[in-house]
């Protein structure tokens, strides 16, 4: 019997010639990935009395959830860690101006295919898009991990989204992961791995692959994988840290479901308050008034997200009512938007420019949002009190439909607003 | 590890982490945390939670971030354990790891009232409703996560390992 992706990788970083689904497997750790999570982590070694970590040289740490530190509280935190880094030897360190984890990894070389990757954050998942086995873990998890280079795994069952078809122009692959949230639900690969297969996913850049591997976890899945190709090799180049496989299921493993979903029909979705799938297509949404509206996250704050959204943005202006936030994703997002003009036309439209952090995207700081207040936001989470008050509401939704909400106001299907000549 | 006995808070579907440690305390301790769980569900519930009282939700619960402040946060309050129809796998693992008892229990949401006393026999992945004599089957937990649970989490376990006297 062949093997999934999450199955090879298992049994490849535990020694196992093969494992199936359902098998306990002790497991090496190929990178792990700490953000200001380190700062839960820490107390836990030092108690402990670990001297050294395992192997420094496979331990990512950087500060994107509060950066620059908006509070006493979160540059006490950062200052910590600075020493933790040091106490540890952890090389690989990045400070203020890299920007949000699961950009920047990919982008310095980190991540590579078939790699067994944790981080202290549930959207390391992200990392399947470029083929690696990538899940988040806590703090305790994470200090067991620095301390043995080992953690245990239960080897999941995978699920197949067999997505076959052409993405209508104006959809974007946050709408596809959105329509598979409504239809199958967010607990369809709870404990699951999950592979995102078909001519669509084929066609689809590595860009929206990242959007939708990021909101897998939103479906429960331990993985969210595709498989990698040429399209992840040109974005490696120069990039990887070292030598990598081009990893492929077996064309005989073993699925526990298997999504036939035609993606030619599919309309701009957006997930309405609270829960990702609590999803309706734009166009059936009737009038919803905003106060905010959010481009950026590790979701969808890439280059070709605020392409999109300046596409549609160019000679107008945003809506006197509505504030409309841009964060890149990372530093070399923001430079490239910045080089390229992308920025410029962004701002003369009345857009806020932020620099590169998670910052409102989990109510942490930067765009909170008051009571009674209502935001539309490219992001990954539009729970109860998720960007500020409790009672305030967020809509999640497409960088094209956030632009184009930001332009009208209220949220609005992006279609009517696409160039006639992309950027 | 013993029976668990207490009283019983519920709790809906998807329960999520932002829900139980919301995102604008996060810079805080536990203590601080602690004060504002699940307060946007039931602003009564951190004030009123006792020592020993167990969290009976439905499905999905936990779901969301890997905050480990989560389980940290009801742990704090004194929740002895939670009982759902099914978790998020980060926060089941983050429970795990910080030695709070979870059990998955499919029917357990529609055999609880509130303040009803429930007893968890977590070796057998038993659920028992004192007050109206109901009995329950949960999925057991692999023996894995049992050993880390009984250990009282993964930091006792860790000191095992590396603490005084041992090669770290």
């Amino acid at each position: 019997m062949g093997m999934t992706l999450a199955e090879k990788i298992l049994a490849r970083a535990s020694g196992r010639q093969s494992v199936k689904a359902g098998d306990f497997v002790v497991a090496s750790i190929d990178l792990a990935m700490t953000h200001e999570g380190l700062r839960g982590a820490y107390p836990v070694l030092k108690e402990a009395g670990v001297k050294k970590l395992w192997d420094p040289e496979k331990v990512v740490n950087l500060f994107d959830h509060w950066v620059p530190a908006p509070t006493v509280q979160a540059a006490i935190h950062h200052k910590t860690l600075r020493q933790a880094a040091a106490e540890f030897g952890i090389r690989h360190v990045y400070g203020e101006n890299a920007g949000i984890c699961h950009q920047v990894l990919p982008e310095k070389g980190h991540v590579v295919p078939g790699d067994l990757i944790v981080g202290t954050d549930s959207h390391t998942v992200t990392y399947g898009a470029f083929g690696a086995a990538a899940t988040g873990i806590g703090y305790s998890e994470m200090a067991y991990v620095l301390a043995t280079g080992k953690l245990w795994f239960r080897t999941p069952e995978t699920i197949r989204f067999q997505m076959e078809g052409n993405l209508p122009s104006g959809v974007m692959s946050k709408d596809l992961l959105l329509y598979l949230a409504g239809k199958y639900s967010a607990e369809v690969a709870q404990y699951r791995a999950i592979e995102f297969r078909g001519s669509t996913a084929k066609e689809m850049s590595l860009s929206s692959r990242m959007t939708m591997s990021n909101m897998s976890v939103e479906l429960g899945a331990k993985f969210g994988f595709f498989e990698p190709d040429e399209k992840v090799g040109d974005f490696l180049k120069g990039r990887a840290k070292k030598p990598y496989p081009m990893i492929k299921a077996d064309p005989d493993a073993s699925y526990e479901k298997v999504f036939e979903v035609d993606t030619s029909r599919i309309e701009p979705q957006v997930a309405l308050p609270s829960n990702v799938d609590n999803v309706q297509p734009v166009s059936r949404l009737g009038k919803v008034t905003i106060n905010q509206a959010f481009i950026g996250s590790c979701t969808n704050g890439r280059i070709e997200d605020l392409k999109i959204a300046a596409g549609i943005l160019r000679g107008k202006k945003v809506n006197p009512q509505v504030r409309l936030l841009v964060i890149p994703a990372s530093w070399e997002v923001y430079r490239e938007a910045l080089k390229s003009g992308i920025l410029e036309i962004l701002v003369d439209a009345g857009a806020i420019i932020c620099n590169s952090t998670c910052g409102p995207c989990f109510g942490g700081h930067m765009g909170i949002l008051a009571p009674g207040e209502r935001c539309v936001a490219s992001i990954n989470r539009n729970f109860q009190g998720r960007m500020g008050s409790s009672e305030a509401e967020v809509y999640l939704g497409s960088p094209a439909t956030v632009a184009a909400s930001a332009i009208e106001g209220v949220i609005a299907d992006p279609r009517p607003y696409l160039p006639r000549f992309p950027l | 590890m013993k029976n668990i006995k207490g009283r019983v808070w519920k709790f809906g579907n998807d329960i999520n982490t932002d829900l139980i440690s919301p995102g604008k305390y996060l810079d805080g301790t536990i203590e601080e945390i602690k004060g504002h769980v699940l307060e946007a569900v039931n602003p009564r519930f951190a004030k009123e939670v006792q020592k020993g009282d167990i969290l009976v939700a439905g499905k999905n619960f936990g779901c969301g971030s890997s905050r480990e402040s989560a389980p940290q946060a009801l742990k704090a309050l004194g929740i002895e354990a939670v009982v759902a129809e099914s978790f998020a796998r980060i926060f089941f693992r983050n429970a795990v790891a910080i030695g709070l008892a979870v059990l998955a229990c499919p029917s357990v949401y529609q055999s609880f009232k509130e303040g009803e006393t429930l007893e968890l026999e977590l070796e057998k992945a038993l659920v028992k409703n004192l007050d109206r004599n109901i009995s329950l089957k949960g999925s057991s937990l692999p023996r894995e996560m049992l050993d880390v649970l009984n250990k009282g989490g993964i930091a006792p376990l860790l000191k095992d390992l590396f603490g005084p006297g041992r090669i770290g």
